[in-house]
């Protein structure tokens, strides 16, 4: 095994995330989107660390604060989601601009 | 100019210790905060809803200071207490140590005395103020952490602590001026006050990073002691240092062109607008530079930056007390009056009178706090702001009466009330320091101020009562605090009448004076009187011009304030368009951005020909309709519908789409790895 | 390395199962025009990811990923799907279609420059197979030990998110229902 090659796939999955948080229009499937970059970085992180083997596994132990802090970003994300679309009858992005000034 | 050797004069300070009260000194810093938490966990239970907690903090506080003050009074006092939280890095090899503390020195002292004084008398009127209002509990418990900030702020013994009890004060005046966030205007106003901060934020942190790196070290003290040794580092970045630290000082203390959000920030409850004012906010601008005098004292970069200060604060000073005139809303007068004031201040320090700013920031807090309140109580009467709805009050309202016309009477400058010794002392540094020039702005200056207290005064108390419903006086909770800033703000002045000193316990002078670092500032051994005389007549003569207009007959009072004289009350009525020009800057700064965004949206190149065009087309109707059309004598009109239109022609390259902006995001970052990746 | 020496390891040929697995749902799940498929497939990608940290050895992290992820998240991901009454079946409104090109490419690009980086920064480096996982016990002294700050702050933000969510979540009462409520 080499290194690149799980960088590679999480380049890939981190792209495919790119790709879905611009093209999609429902804010939960944003939100899904957003979850496969986070996977994408979770790859790297164990990949560097399977290479590294730093004594406190360094690597893994903050894969799992990303896991955490992931969970509490889908909790907080699609509260929101559920605010909006009581409020507005709509979960898609562009039927909303409140970042507009 | 003075210089160091000035200090010759002013004797060997022996400074103490001070005991118990300045070692534990930050118990101070750490009680509003406590009773932020109170309030906001137990507040909802209380009978007074939580203001228990906010007054108890801030008179435990008040007994405080008052120790220290009169400790400082018999001996001066310096301490200084560090505890390290973490080493921040290296840089060209000096570790750079992130502290937390608290510095008990004259300077200090006096900052610590006025918040927790004023903070006191302000919370235990609010209980008065704000019965019945909404969202008492969260209201107290904002003054709280607004307290804490300040006192954070000004007992910090180095750059970074300075820096966050700063922006808590940011945040704190931005959830007390949208109190009342139900109204659009109110919440604008709250984030018209915290923008127009940040922006000035970034000077102070960027003025704090080229200090601290060039000599390795945040702590005022050593940036001082550096600063009285002449230090070689220190030197090379003393001019934009200190400039960006002024401006810093320069959004806080509201001085031109950053002064805009003041006045808005009278959409708060007043009791907020009193401690913003007097105490807590405004003041810290003219503390910071008090607080690192050394560096515009005594190095050369330093003293050019001074020559760049000057002129801003006395355009300030004057400009913004023109503004007062045409106000109608009372509170809007009182602002610009601060304003004006903060000019006064920020021209003292400017020059080198360190203890004349300080000392005129010391009575400003008392009368500026009486002022505030005692308009605070009339609104509370007439339930209006406007001054056209009042009149006639005199009879009604006698406490309110009586020392708004105390607190008016000092700010004027008359004698022998604080207002004017604070005053003289800034005067008699102007004219020695050889800015004859300003020292005459200064004069025409009190001349304003005096005009527009007494159009104030007038309009307020006398003639005949113009409202709705039977106003009546305020209670006891609200009039005592009245009554009690008062006495300051008649005697302050006492204590520091050049050349007079109370035996052992010395004057305002000796009292700031206790620091370490060592710097000079012109005492004069006796008051001028000639001097005095001018700032006097001048003060006099506003008194009676503007008795002459709006004091005598009541009926025509209206009439009169509505004269409108051709250029000056248009550009007075939109404050000199200052808003219309920040606005076109806010507008220009966002446009490229958002223009870039949507140029890599719709992915054709005839999004650039279509903002080619226009703002071409902007720029032609410019030419067409700003210059062609109107002339020259609408430069104002032209320059700021100019800044407005192209603001919203670029406005719609804006979405407001999330999506876009992520995109715009994802390519930006491409492009920078790439640029990286294909230069390395 | 050689493509034949690498393709003679056994480990690879299941590395290349899963990656196939983990890239292909993870495609499916920007994709799809069915919204509960989109959080099905995104399983599938979840499951990958897990089994490619086991291969690397990371046991504790890949059960993690599979009890927080599959368990938690996408269970939370169809509730939101249900109560935003997003429909279940094929649902062409679920994209905007001409952002698709702009998307692809820039994603495209940015998978290129990516990849392109990695390469030549690690070339060829290898990953040394220990055959046995990280030891558990190493994860729980680091994470009370030596990150127990991020460790606590990490469950202040989880309990941030909990009473955020609720609050956000949680509608109004409105006025009739308040004065019913407090009539009881």
């Amino acid at each position: 095994m080499i290194l690149n090659q799980f960088l590679v796939i999480a380049a890939a999955l981190f792209s495919l995330g790119v790709y879905g948080l611009i093209v999609r229009r429902n804010a939960v499937m944003i939100l899904l989107a957003v979850e496969l970059m986070l996977n994408a970085v979770n790859i790297n992180l164990i990949a560097f660390e399977a290479v590294i083997r730093s004594s406190q596994a360094v690597g893994q132990i903050f894969t799992i604060f990303i896991i955490t802090v992931a969970a509490a970003e889908v909790g907080i994300g699609l509260a929101i989601v559920i605010m909006i679309f009581r409020n507005r009858q709509s979960a898609n992005v562009d039927d909303f601009n409140l970042m507009k000034f | 100019m003075s210089d160091l050797r000035v200090l010759a004069a002013e004797g060997p300070m022996n400074l103490t210790e001070g005991g118990f009260f300045a070692e534990w000194a930050g118990i101070m810093l750490v009680l509003p905060f406590v009773a932020f938490l109170l309030i906001v966990f137990f507040g909802k239970r209380l009978k007074n809803l939580g203001a228990e907690f906010a007054i108890g903090a801030m008179a435990i506080n008040a007994v405080w200071a008052t120790v220290l003050l009169v400790q400082n009074m018999t001996a001066g006092v310096f301490r200084e207490v560090n505890f390290e939280i973490a080493s921040i890095g290296m840089f060209e090899g000096r570790s750079l140590i992130f502290e937390l503390g608290w510095v008990v020195d004259g300077l200090s002292i006096m900052m610590y005395f006025v918040v927790s004084f004023v903070g006191l008398l302000v919370f235990i009127y609010a209980v008065g103020y704000m019965k019945g209002d909404v969202r008492v509990t969260w209201f107290f418990a904002s003054l709280s952490l607004f307290a804490g900030a300040m006192l954070v702020l000004v007992g910090a013994p180095n750059l970074i602590q300075l820096i966050i009890g700063w922006e808590g004060v940011g945040l704190a005046s931005y959830l007390l001026i949208g109190h009342y966030w139900e109204k659009k205007e109110n919440s604008s106003a709250a984030m018209k006050a915290f923008y127009t901060n940040k922006v000035a934020d970034v000077g102070l942190i960027l003025g704090a990073i080229l200090l601290g790196l060039a000599i390795g070290d945040f702590s005022f003290a050593a940036i001082n002691e550096a600063a009285a040794n002449h230090a070689e580092p220190l030197e090379a970045v003393a001019f934009a240092g200190g400039l960006l630290l002024f401006f810093g000082a320069m959004g806080k203390s509201a001085q031109f062109p950053l002064h805009i959000w003041l006045p808005d920030a009278m959409a708060g409850p007043t009791p907020v607008s009193a401690l913003m004012h007097a105490a807590t906010m405004v003041t810290a601008g003219i503390y910071l530079m008090a607080r690192t005098f050394p560096v515009y004292q005594n190095l050369v970069g330093g003293e050019a930056a001074r020559e760049w200060m000057i002129p801003i604060g006395v355009i300030t000073l004057f400009a913004m007390g023109l503004l007062a005139l045409v106000a109608d809303d009372i509170k809007k007068v009182l602002a610009y009056s601060t304003v004006s004031q903060l000019g006064y201040m920020m021209t003292a320090v400017a020059v080198g009178g360190y203890t004349a700013g300080l000392f005129h920031l010391f009575t400003h807090a008392f009368f500026k706090a009486l002022l505030f309140l005692g308009a605070g109580s009339v609104i509370h009467a007439v339930h209006s702001n406007n001054m056209s709805d009042m009149g006639g009050l005199r009879k009604e309202m006698p406490r309110t009466f009586w020392t708004f016309v105390i607190g008016s009477l000092s700010l004027a400058g008359i004698i022998p009330l604080a207002g004017f010794f604070s005053k003289d002392e800034i005067l008699a540094t102007l004219d020695y320091e050889g800015y004859q020039a300003f020292m005459w702005i200064a004069i025409a200056g009190a001349f304003v101020t005096a005009f527009y207290m007494t159009r104030a005064v007038s309009l307020t108390f006398f003639g005949t009562y113009k409202g709705h419903g039977h106003p009546h006086e305020s209670p006891a909770l609200m009039t005592v605090p009245l009554v009690a800033l008062a006495v300051p703000s008649v005697f302050a002045g006492f204590l520091n009448i050049p050349g007079v000193e109370f035996g052992r316990f010395g004057n305002f002078t000796t009292w700031v004076g206790a620091r370490v670092v060592p710097m000079g500032d012109h005492h004069p051994a006796a008051i001028d009187w000639t001097l005095a005389a001018y700032g006097l007549t001048a003060g006099l003569l506003g008194i009676g011009l503007g008795w002459m207009m709006f004091g005598r007959d009541a009926d025509t009072q209206l009439a009169r304030d509505r004269v409108e004289i051709p250029v000056l009350y248009p550009l007075l009525r939109e404050k000199y368009y200052m808003d219309h020009v920040a606005l076109g800057l806010v507008g220009f700064t966002k446009g490229p951005a958002a223009k870039a965004v949507n140029w890599i949206n719709t992915y054709v190149i005839d999004g650039v020909v279509n903002g080619v065009g226009a703002s071409m087309g902007v720029l032609g109707r410019f030419v067409y309709s700003g210059l062609d059309q109107r002339g020259v004598d609408m430069v104002f009109n032209g320059a700021s519908a100019a800044a407005d239109a192209a603001g919203s022609a670029l406005r719609k390259l804006q979405t407001g789409r999330v999506q876009q902006y992520a995109m715009g995001f994802v390519a930006g970052a491409l492009v920078l790895v790439l640029a990286v990746a294909v230069f390395n | 390395m050689s493509f034949e020496s690498w393709i003679s390891e056994p480990i690879n040929w299941v590395y290349l199962v899963f990656g196939a697995v983990v890239l292909v749902s993870g495609f499916r799940v920007v994709t799809t025009q069915n919204v509960v498929r989109a959080a099905l497939y995104l399983v599938a990608t979840l499951g990958g990811t897990a089994a490619l940290f086991l291969m690397l050895s990371a046991e504790f992290v890949a059960w993690t990923l599979v009890l927080v992820y599959i368990g938690a998240v996408v269970v939370l991901f169809l509730f939101g799907t249900m109560i935003t009454r997003a429909p279940m079946v094929r649902d062409v409104g679920l994209d905007t279609p001409k952002a698709r090109p702009v998307a692809a490419g820039l994603s495209l690009i940015l998978f290129l420059t990516l990849s392109y980086t990695t390469m030549t920064a690690f070339g060829s480096r290898e990953i040394v197979q220990v055959g046995e996982g990280t030891d558990t016990r190493i994860l729980g002294e680091a994470l009370l030990g030596r990150f127990v700050l991020p460790f606590e702050i990490v469950g202040f933000i989880l309990l941030a998110a909990l009473v955020g969510g609720v609050t956000l979540a949680r509608r109004d009462l409105t006025p009739k229902e308040e004065e019913e409520r407090s009539s009881v």
